[in-house]
C-alpha cells in the first residue's frame, strides 16, 4: 500500500500534472460534479430515514409517507445513475490520461542522449513504464472519486449529526479524530515494513533475474543446489519482511472498526438515556445511530485512498523527472538536401529524386552554400573522455577520404568503438574538431548527420516483426526488390530463403531464434539498404565465419564504392585490404599505414599479425 | 488450476485455518452488535430500564474489544499464511526452472520467465492476502444477516430475497464478462513492454538510423490499443458500483415503505426497523465485497496460468541413478541425428559419426549455421540426440548420472555469463573447494593472470551484474579459467576465444596442450585456433564434410582451403 516514497516536490509535480488534467478538464469537472451529486444524495437518503420515522411513521401520516418515499426513490435513481455515468467517464478519462503520459514518456525517451542510457539501467527506465504508470492509473481509476466522495461524506456526516444532536456528536467527533490518528500511526509503521519488504523483493528479483538469464551456465556447472540455498535465503527474507508488512497494514481495519463500535456503544447508551429524559426524539436517535455506523468506512477509505494518491504522485514525480531530463543538444542548422548537378558543375536544390545529395549550409550573411555530400571525415586533435578529465582518446588525428576504407585495430578498451561513436555524435568531444565534408559536425543537424552514416554494431539488435521489416528499418519505403537486393549483398538471402516463411518469418525477442551470425548478416543488410555515404562496421562480422565474411566482403566492396568505411575488427584478415589501418593503444594511434607498410614496420601490427598465424 | 496451487498452502495449513476461524468469530461478534443495539432501544428505552441499557452497552463494548483482538490475530495469521504460500510457490517455481532442460528454456523467453517468478507470484500472493477476509466473511455474513433479519421480520425479508438474486446475477455477469477483457488488456501490456524493452536495447540503432519518429508511431499504435483494451476492461468492471447502488436504494425504499406500514399496523417496532435496515445493507454489502474478490481473482488468473505453464513444463532429459564412472573420456558419435523441435522437417545434424580419443584435441570448423554448437551441446546432454547415440568410454551418455556427466565435462558456452560477486566467487563455480594454487594454475593457463593485476582488488574485484566491469576478451578468459577448475575429463570451448587477441589465444592454446589427460574439443572461427589439433572436423550444413589433420585437409578439402586462404591472403609470409 505505502510501498512508494512520498513525493518530494508535490507542488512542482502537480504543476506538471496539470497539463494532462487540463486536456480533460470538462470530463474531470463533470466527474467531480457527479461525484458530489451522488454522494449528497446518498447522505441525504440516510438522513431522511429520520424524517420517515419521526414525521411520517410515528406521526401516522400514510399519505406523506407515500409521497416522501416516491420522492426518495426518484432521488435515489438520480444518485445511482450519476454514479454509473461518472464511473464510466472516469475509467475512460483515466485511460486517456495514462495513454498520453505513456506516449509522452516514450517520445521523450527517443530524444535523450546516449549518456542517459549509460547511466540508467534498463530496469530503472522500464519501471517508469510499468510500476509508476500503473500506480497513476490505479489512483485515477479508483482513488480520485473515492477521495472526493469520502471527504464529502465525512464533512456531511459531521454536519448532519451535529444538526441531529450536538451533544452526542462530540463523542462521535472525538472517535473520528482518534481514528484518524490511529490510522496515521499504523500506516507510518507499516510503511517502514513495506520499505523492508520492497528491499527484500528487489534483492530476490535481482538474484532471480541473474540466475535465469545465466541458466545455461548454471546447468553446465551443476550449480542448481547452491542456487537453491541462496534462493531460499532471499525468499525467506522476503517472506518474513512481507509477513510483517502485511500484518502491520491489515491491523488498520480492525482498529478502526473497533473504535467505531466503541463510539457506537457509548452513543447508544448516552442516547438511550437522553431519549428516556426526552432530550432526543426516538426517531432522531435511530437515524443518528445509522450515521454513527457510517463514520468508520469513509475515514478508513479516505486515508487509504489518500495514500494511493500520494504514491501515484510519487510515481508521477519520477516520470516527470525523466521527462525533464535534458534532450540531446542539436544546435546544428546544416541539413541534407537533394540536388541536381548543373552542366557547369554547380549544384542546385531539387525536389526530384536525383540520387545526389548535398549539405545545405546557411551562412551568416544569409546566403546558402551547397556542399556536395561525399563522405570525407576528418578528426583534428580530438580529445574525449566519458568522464571529465579522464581522457579515453588523446589527440586523435585522422583523414578519411571519400571511398576509403579505414580500419581500427587494437586490444579491447583501446578506444576503437569510442571513435566511431564520436562521428555520429552519440557523444560530444571535449576538444578538437571533427568535420564531415569540411563542415564541423556540430553545425550539422543530428538527424541529417546520422542519416548520412550507417552503423553496424557488435551487439546486433533486431526488432519484433518480420525479417523484411527488420531489413527495411534502414529505409522504411524500400520495395521488396530492394530488400532482397540488400539481403543478397549481405549474403543473408540464402539463409532467409531457407527459413519457414522466408522474408515473412516473424522474429521475436531480439531475434532470439536466429544465430548470432545470422543476426549480424541481417544488420549488415539493414545498413546496406540505407545506402549512406559513410559506413561504420563495429565488429560487425565477429560471429560470421571467414568464408561467409569473404562473401559479404564482396558485397561490402561493392557497397564501398564512393563510400567511406570505418572498420573495427579483431580478426586482422578482415582489415587487411583497408586503405589505412590505425593501431590504437590506450586512446592513441600508435601506428598508421597500409597493411604492407605496417608489416614492414615490424612493430605492434606486425606482432599482432604474426601472433595470429605463427606460420614460419 | 486452483487445485494446482493448493499444495503450496498445505505447509501453512495451520495458519490458514486459524485465520479463517478468526475471521468467522470476528464476524459473529460484529453481527451481535446491531442485535444488541435494537434490543437497547426497543427494550431498554421502551421499559425505561437504565441498568439494562448500560449492561447491554458494556456487552457491546466487550464485543468490540474481542472483535479487535480477533482482527489483529487474523491479520497476523493471514500474513503468515499468505506470504508463506507465496514463498513456497516461488520456491517450487524456481526449482522447476532450474530443472529445465535447454529445450525447455527455448520455449520461454528469459524476460517472461523472470516475470513469472517475480511479479506473477506476487500478484497471486496479494490476491490471497487481500481476498481471504472478504471471501470468508461475505458468505458467512450473508447467512448470519439472513437469519437475523428473518428473526426480526419474515415478511419484510422477502424484499431482499427478491433483490439479492438480481444483484448476484448482475455481478456474476460483470465478472464473467470482464475476464476475457482483462486477458486482452494483459496481452496489450505485454506488447507495450516488449516495444519499450526493444527500443531500450536498440537505442543506438534507433538513433543511428534516425528512426525516432517511426518508433513513436509504432508505439502510438500499440499504446492506443492498450488504451482501448484497458478502457473496455475497466468500464465493464466499474458497472458493479451503480448496479449495487440501484439494488441497495431499491431495498431501502421498499423497507421503509413496507416497514413503515407495518409500524402503522403495530406489527413492528421502530428499533426493529433500524436493525433490520442495517442487516439488509450488510447483506448487500457482502455481495459487493464478494464481487470485488472475484474481480481480483479474475485479474490474477492470467498470472496463475502463466505460473502453471512453468510448473507443468516437464524436463525431457531423463536422469539416471547409476554409479557409472568415466575413466578416460573417449567420445564416440554413432550415426547421430538431431533436431531442436520434433516438428521440424530437417535435421540440424545428420549422420554424425565421430571418434574422439581420450586426451586428444579436436577442432571443429564450419560456416555460420553449420551446427557446430549443436554438435557439442549433445555431449553433456544439454540436448538429447534425436537418433543414434553418443558414448563416452563405451557407455551411452544417457547412462551416466546427469550431475556426474556435467561435472566431468566442462563446457565454455558461446554466449557466456559471469555473475555478480567477485572474480573469485565466479571462478569457484568450477569447483567450490578449489585451493588458491588451483585458481592460480587455472588463471595461468587461461591467461587471466595477465590482466588480473590491473584490477585493484585482484581476485576479490567485484564484478557488476553480468560481468560489466570486464571487457569481452577478459570475460572469455575468465570463463575458460572457471571451466578449467572443474578438472574435467572433457573440455569443450565453443568459440570461446573470439574476443581474445591472437597472441593471448596462442598462449592459452599452449596451456591447454599441457592437459594431456583431458579431451579437448574446440570450436573456432579462426584456422589458427585449431591448426594444431590432432584432428579437424569440417562441418557443413549439419553434415561432416571431412575429418583430417591440417595438412590432409589443406591438401584436398575445398572448404578448409577456402577458409585457410581467406584468412591468410596477403599475409606475405
Amino acid at each position: 500500500m505505502a510501498k512508494k516514497a512520498q513525493p518530494q516536490n508535490m507542488s512542482q509535480t502537480l504543476l506538471l500534472f496539470r497539463k494532462y488534467i487540463a486536456r480533460h478538464k470538462y470530463a474531470l469537472t463533470t466527474i467531480t460534479l457527479l461525484v458530489v451529486l451522488s454522494t449528497c444524495i446518498s447522505l441525504w437518503g440516510t438522513y431522511s430515514i429520520k424524517t420517515v420515522v419521526n414525521d411520517y411513521v410515528l406521526g401516522g401520516d400514510i399519505e406523506g409517507l407515500m409521497s416522501f418515499i416516491m420522492f426518495m426513490a426518484i432521488m435515489y435513481i438520480i444518485g445511482a445513475t450519476s454514479t454509473g455515468i461518472y464511473k464510466q467517464l472516469m475509467s475512460r478519462t483515466a485511460q486517456k490520461i495514462v495513454k498520453e503520459m505513456r506516449q509522452d514518456l516514450f517520445n521523450k525517451m527517443q530524444t535523450l542522449p546516449i549518456q542517459y542510457f549509460d547511466s540508467h539501467t534498463h530496469g530503472e527506465i522500464m519501471t517508469h513504464f510499468t510500476n509508476d504508470l500503473d500506480t497513476i492509473q490505479d489512483a485515477l481509476n479508483n482513488s480520485f472519486d473515492i477521495v472526493i466522495q469520502s471527504a464529502i461524506t465525512i464533512v456531511g456526516t459531521i454536519i448532519l449529526i451535529f444538526v441531529l444532536s450536538w451533544q452526542l456528536s462530540i463523542i462521535v467527533l472525538m472517535s473520528m479524530i482518534l481514528m484518524y490518528f490511529v490510522i496515521q500511526y499504523l500506516s507510518k509503521r507499516s510503511k517502514k515494513y513495506f520499505k523492508l519488504q520492497q528491499d527484500a523483493m528487489g534483492q530476490l528479483n535481482g538474484f532471480v533475474e541473474e540466475m535465469v538469464s545465466g541458466l545455461k551456465v548454471v546447468k553446465v556447472f551443476n550449480h542448481e543446489d547452491e542456487n537453491m540455498i541462496e534462493f531460499d535465503r532471499y525468499n525467506d527474507a522476503l517472506r518474513q519482511a512481507g509477513t510483517e508488512a502485511v500484518a502491520a497494514s491489515a491491523n488498520t481495519i480492525p482498529a478502526v472498526v473497533s473504535i467505531s463500535y466503541f463510539a457506537y456503544a457509548i452513543v447508544t447508551i448516552v442516547g438511550g438515556l437522553m431519549a428516556l429524559n426526552g432530550t432526543i426524539a426516538l426517531g432522531n436517535l435511530s437515524s443518528y445511530l445509522v450515521f454513527v455506523r457510517q463514520t468508520a468506512l469513509p475515514i478508513n477509505q479516505f486515508t487509504q485512498q489518500l495514500n494511493f494518491l500520494l504514491s501515484a504522485l510519487a510515481g508521477a514525480e519520477r516520470i516527470f523527472d525523466m521527462m525533464s531530463e535534458e534532450a540531446e543538444i542539436d544546435e546544428g542548422n546544416v541539413t541534407l538536401t537533394r540536388v541536381k548537378v548543373l552542366a557547369d558543375g554547380t549544384l542546385q536544390e531539387s525536389n526530384e529524386y536525383t540520387g545526389q545529395w548535398a549539405w545545405r549550409h546557411p551562412r551568416n550573411d544569409g546566403s546558402i552554400e551547397l556542399i556536395r555530400l561525399k563522405g570525407d571525415v576528418r578528426f583534428h586533435d580530438v580529445i574525449f573522455g566519458y568522464e571529465k578529465n579522464v581522457p579515453i582518446l588523446k589527440n586523435i588525428n585522422l583523414f578519411a577520404k571519400p571511398g576509403q576504407k579505414i580500419a581500427f585495430v587494437g586490444s579491447t578498451g583501446a578506444g576503437k568503438t569510442t571513435i566511431t561513436n564520436l562521428i555520429n555524435r552519440f557523444y560530444d568531444i571535449e576538444s578538437g574538431s571533427i568535420t564531415y565534408d569540411g563542415i564541423d559536425i556540430k553545425l550539422i543537424k543530428k538527424d541529417d548527420l546520422r542519416k548520412s552514416i550507417s552503423i553496424v554494431l557488435q551487439d546486433t539488435h533486431l526488432f519484433t516483426g518480420t525479417i523484411a521489416d527488420n531489413i527495411r528499418y534502414g529505409k522504411l519505403d524500400a520495395s521488396m526488390d530492394e530488400v532482397i537486393a540488400a539481403a543478397k549483398l549481405a549474403n543473408a538471402h540464402s539463409f532467409i530463403e531457407r527459413l519457414p516463411d522466408g522474408y515473412d518469418t516473424m522474429l521475436s525477442s531480439d531475434g532470439a531464434n536466429l544465430s548470432q551470425g545470422q543476426r549480424q548478416l541481417l544488420a549488415i543488410a539493414r545498413a546496406a539498404i540505407a545506402n549512406p555515404p559513410v559506413l561504420i562496421l563495429d565488429e560487425a562480422t565477429s560471429s560470421i565465419d571467414t568464408r561467409t565474411e569473404k562473401l559479404i566482403e564482396q558485397g561490402v566492396d561493392r557497397l564501398m564504392e564512393n563510400r567511406t568505411v570505418f572498420v573495427i575488427a579483431h580478426r586482422l584478415s578482415t582489415v587487411r585490404n583497408s586503405n589505412a589501418i590505425m593501431v590504437l593503444d590506450h586512446g592513441e594511434i600508435i601506428e598508421r599505414g597500409s597493411h604492407d607498410e605496417l608489416i614492414h614496420l615490424k612493430q605492434r601490427y606486425y606482432q599482432l599479425y604474426t601472433g595470429q598465424f605463427e606460420l614460419d | 488450476m486452483l487445485k494446482r496451487l493448493l499444495p503450496y498452502a498445505l505447509k501453512y495449513k495451520k495458519y490458514f485455518i486459524l485465520a479463517i476461524v478468526c475471521i468467522l468469530t470476528e464476524t459473529v461478534f460484529e453481527m451481535i452488535i446491531p442485535f444488541l443495539m435494537a434490543d437497547m432501544i426497543d427494550v431498554g428505552i421502551a421499559t425505561g430500564n437504565q441498568a439494562y441499557m448500560i449492561r447491554q452497552g458494556v456487552i457491546m463494548m466487550l464485543c468490540a474489544i474481542i472483535a479487535f483482538i480477533l482482527g489483529r490475530l487474523y491479520a497476523r495469521f493471514t500474513a503468515i499464511a499468505g506470504q508463506g504460500f507465496g514463498a513456497e510457490l516461488r520456491r517450487d517455481e524456481f526449482k522447476r526452472v532450474q530443472n529445465f532442460s535447454f529445450k525447455n528454456m527455448d520455449h520461454f523467453q528469459t524476460s517472461s520467465l523472470i516475470t513469472r517468478l517475480t511479479s506473477d507470484a506476487t500478484i497471486i500472493q496479494n490476491a490471497i492476502c487481500n481476498g481471504m477476509r472478504p471471501f470468508i466473511r461475505a458468505p458467512f455474513m450473508f447467512l448470519m444477516c439472513l437469519i437475523f433479519s428473518l428473526m426480526i421480520n419474515v415478511r419484510l425479508s422477502l424484499i431482499f430475497i427478491i433483490v439479492s438474486p438480481i444483484l448476484a446475477i448482475g455481478l456474476f455477469l460483470i465478472v464473467s464478462h470482464v475476464g476475457p477483457l482483462y486477458r486482452l488488456m494483459q496481452s496489450s501490456i505485454d506488447e507495450v513492454n516488449t516495444v519499450v524493452q526493444e527500443n531500450l536495447n536498440a537505442i543506438r540503432v534507433v538513433k543511428s538510423y534516425v528512426k525516432e519518429g517511426y518508433e513513436e508511431e509504432k508505439f502510438e499504435k500499440i499504446n492506443e490499443e492498450l488504451r482501448q483494451h484497458s478502457t473496455d476492461a475497466f468500464s465493464t468492471q466499474v458497472l458493479n458500483t451503480p448496479l449495487f447502488q440501484y439494488c441497495m436504494y431499491t431495498t431501502i425504499v421498499c423497507i421503509l415503505y413496507f416497514g413503515g406500514q407495518m409500524i402503522f399496523n403495530g406489527e413492528m417496532q421502530v428499533g426493529e426497523l433500524t436493525g433490520f435496515l442495517s442487516y439488509v445493507l450488510q447483506i448487500l454489502n457482502s455481495f459487493m465485497l464478494l464481487s470485488n474478490v472475484f474481480l481480483m481473482v479474475t485479474r490474477s488468473i492470467a498470472s496463475c496460468e502463466r505460473i502453471c505453464e512453468v510448473l507443468d513444463e516437464t524436463s525431457d532429459i531423463v536422469d539416471t541413478k547409476s554409479t557409472l564412472v568415466m575413466h578416460k573420456g573417449n567420445i564416440t558419435f554413432d550415426h547421430v541425428y538431431f533436431k531442436y523441435k520434433d516438428s521440424a522437417k530437417q535435421y540440424v545434424l545428420s549422420d554424425i559419426t565421430l571418434d574422439i580419443p581420450s586426451g586428444s584435441t579436436i577442432g571443429i570448423l564450419g560456416g555460420t549455421g553449420s551446427a557446430k554448437s549443436s554438435l557439442v551441446q549433445l555431449i553433456p546432454r544439454l540436448y538429447d540426440v534425436t537418433k543414434g547415440s553418443i558414448t563416452i568410454d563405451g557407455h551411452n551418455v544417457k547412462d551416466y548420472p546427469l550431475t556426474y556427466l556435467r561435472d566431468n565435462i566442462s563446457m565454455v558456452l558461446q554466449k557466456n555469463t559471469l555473475f555478480s560477486g567477485t572474480i573469485k566467487d565466479n571462478l569457484l563455480w568450477g569447483n567450490k573447494d578449489a585451493s588458491n594454487e588451483d585458481i592460480k594454475w587455472a588463471c595461468h593457463v587461461s591467461c587471466v593472470d595477465e590482466f588480473i593485476d590491473n584490477f585493484s582488488h585482484k581476485y576479490d574485484t567485484d564484478l557488476g551484474q553480468g560481468g560489466v566491469n570486464v571487457s569481452g576478451g577478459q570475460k572469455q578468459r575468465l570463463c575458460i579459467a572457471r571451466a578449467l577448475l572443474k578438472h574435467p575429463k572433457v573440455l569443450i570451448l565453443d568459440d570461446s576465444t573470439s574476443a581474445v587477441d591472437t597472441a593471448t589465444e596462442a598462449s592459452i592454446r599452449e596451456g591447454l596442450d599441457s592437459l594431456k589427460e583431458t579431451t579437448k574439443i574446440i570450436i573456432a572461427q579462426r584456422v589458427s585456433s585449431v591448426l594444431y589439433a590432432d584432428k579437424i572436423v569440417i562441418l557443413d550444413d549439419g553434415h561432416i564434410d571431412e575429418i583430417g589433420t591440417h595438412d590432409e585437409l589443406l591438401e584436398h578439402n575445398k572448404i578448409y582451403q577456402d577458409i585457410y586462404y581467406t584468412q591468410l591472403k596477403g599475409a606475405g609470409l
